[in-house]
């Protein structure tokens, strides 16, 4: 029998929450006996020295002049990715900067201080990643799998899906009706309500959270929390430029877009004007 | 000549005639007259006036579109971009009066006879688009005041609709042509953010 595979997760300006979100994997304690959990900064672990470890887990955003484990966070995380053979960026702080600031690969849309060891890198956004997707990326390395990433080094098994896909609300996407209020069982959230699904990469309503729901499913928008652009301003309005909307669905261009939209908003569907449930026959 | 190039001649015909007499003024039957077609043969290229009327719609929509576009594309301001479209407008409506009296006098005056098949922006909808396109780039540089589309769509579209409908109608003191200045700088001022 081989040893099990050594994993680190360091903290750098978190908040936890990815931590969190990962406690909610309903397998945790299985993944758990699948690995030798070196240090962690809230389950139990042993003291933090240096050492080499086959996936170093990264959580939160990386800053200068921040102490951690006694050491400066970036000094820190140069010498852990050193002495690693996989990193899982874990989070959009992680990941782009998020919230706190600077990521470990990117600085928001540039290259981040870390980006030199690309190839060893597998980033997993989000504020938080769902458990899944964090369980994913460490079964696929355990597994010896081959993860295909793209550009910025997101599981593709993920992230080539966008919020949208999979919604609930897609039909009253495709015919333009709005909701009208946060909520509602019925209309699209993404003409008023700000929701960013067209346009942001992840599987929120492929991989549901806790197994039931998804944001837009339950009537908030997406706020695009994967994204390298996360947190924007306004979260529950649609930015528009002119009545248009300033963002449009991935891969298409904007006449065409708003050729379609022009198309379906000009015909009806009487269906989706009504309410989904009421009292008439 | 193909069948699509005959409809295309037939279509043209029709938009004269529309443009002059009206919609409910002319029949299939002048238009194949015009033509020197049969009425008979007519009904092989448009099974009906009002589908006829339709497809002249889509078409002027087209053709208004393309221009729009071809503007739009221009590594040019907003302001530069508003004197084109009005250039535009003004020239066609010098040259090719027909164009605009249909959509004025026909379209916009007999909705009846789009309701089945031109709902909303259905045979307009080049056109619009490229207007929305021009709007949304003009805001997103920061050239155009934010607002509501149509706001912006009725101050320019009618600003212009009105000023051909005098000239049309004889009214105007000057060639219309000469408006082109000032009308274009009123509109950007009402649009400049």
């Amino acid at each position: 029998m081989h040893s099990k595979s050594k994993v680190i997760w360091i903290d750098g300006v978190s908040c936890y929450g990815c931590s969190h979100s990962f406690y909610n994997y309903p397998e945790i304690k299985e993944l758990l006996e699948k690995i030798e959990l070196i240090y962690h900064p809230l389950l139990p672990s042993n003291e933090f020295k240096f050492q080499r470890c086959d996936i170093l887990i990264i959580e939160g955003a990386i800053k200068n002049n921040f102490l951690r484990l006694d050491f400066d966070l970036i000094e820190l995380i140069s010498k852990l990715i050193n002495l690693s053979k996989k990193i899982i960026l874990i989070g959009t702080c992680s990941v782009y900067g998020g919230i706190f600031g600077e990521g470990v690969l990117f600085n928001k849309e540039n290259k981040g201080k870390f980006f030199k060891y690309k190839d060893k890198i597998i980033s997993i956004p989000g504020c938080p990643p769902h458990p899944e997707w964090i369980a994913y990326a460490i079964e696929m390395i355990l597994n010896k799998k081959r993860l295909i990433l793209d550009k910025e080094n997101r599981p593709k098994e993920i992230f080539s899906y966008t919020s949208h896909m999979g919604c609930v609300r897609n039909e009253y996407f495709e015919w333009k009706i709005d909701a009208k209020n946060f909520g509602e069982k019925e209309g699209c959230l993404f003409y008023e309500q700000g929701c960013q699904g067209p346009y942001t990469h992840s599987s929120c309503n492929k991989i549901l959270w806790n197994e039931v729901n998804s944001k837009p499913r339950a009537g908030t928008p997406c706020f695009g929390c994967t994204e390298k652009t996360f947190p924007k301003k306004n979260l529950f309005k649609t930015e528009t430029f002119m009545g248009i909307p300033a963002n449009i669905p991935l891969g298409v261009s904007k006449r065409a877009y708003l050729t379609l939209a022009g198309v379906a908003k000009s015909l009806k569907n009487e269906r989706l004007e009504r309410k989904l449930i009421d009292d008439s026959e | 000549m193909s069948k699509e190039e005959k409809k295309l001649e037939i279509m043209k015909t029709a938009l004269n005639l529309f443009a002059k007499n009206g919609f409910y003024n002319t029949t299939i039957a002048d238009i194949a007259r015009e033509m020197g077609m049969s009425v008979g043969n007519m009904y092989n290229y448009f099974p009906s006036k009002e589908s006829l009327a339709k497809e002249l719609l889509i078409y002027t929509s087209k053709l208004f579109g393309e221009e729009l576009k071809k503007i739009n594309e221009m590594d040019i301001s907003s302001k530069e971009k508003i004197k084109k479209i009005v250039e535009l407008y003004f020239k066609m409506a010098k040259e090719e009066p027909e164009l605009v009296d249909y959509f004025m006098r026909v379209y916009l005056s007999n909705k009846e006879i789009f309701a089945n098949g031109c709902e909303g922006m259905l045979c307009v909808s080049a056109f619009v688009t490229e207007i929305m396109i021009f709007f949304e780039e003009g805001v997103r540089r920061k050239e155009l005041k934010n607002q509501d589309f149509f706001a912006a769509f009725g101050l320019f579209m009618g600003y212009l609709g009105g000023l051909v409908f005098l000239f049309r109608e004889g009214i105007l003191g000057k060639d219309i042509e000469e408006y082109t200045n000032s009308v274009s700088e009123n509109i950007y001022n009402a649009l400049k953010i």
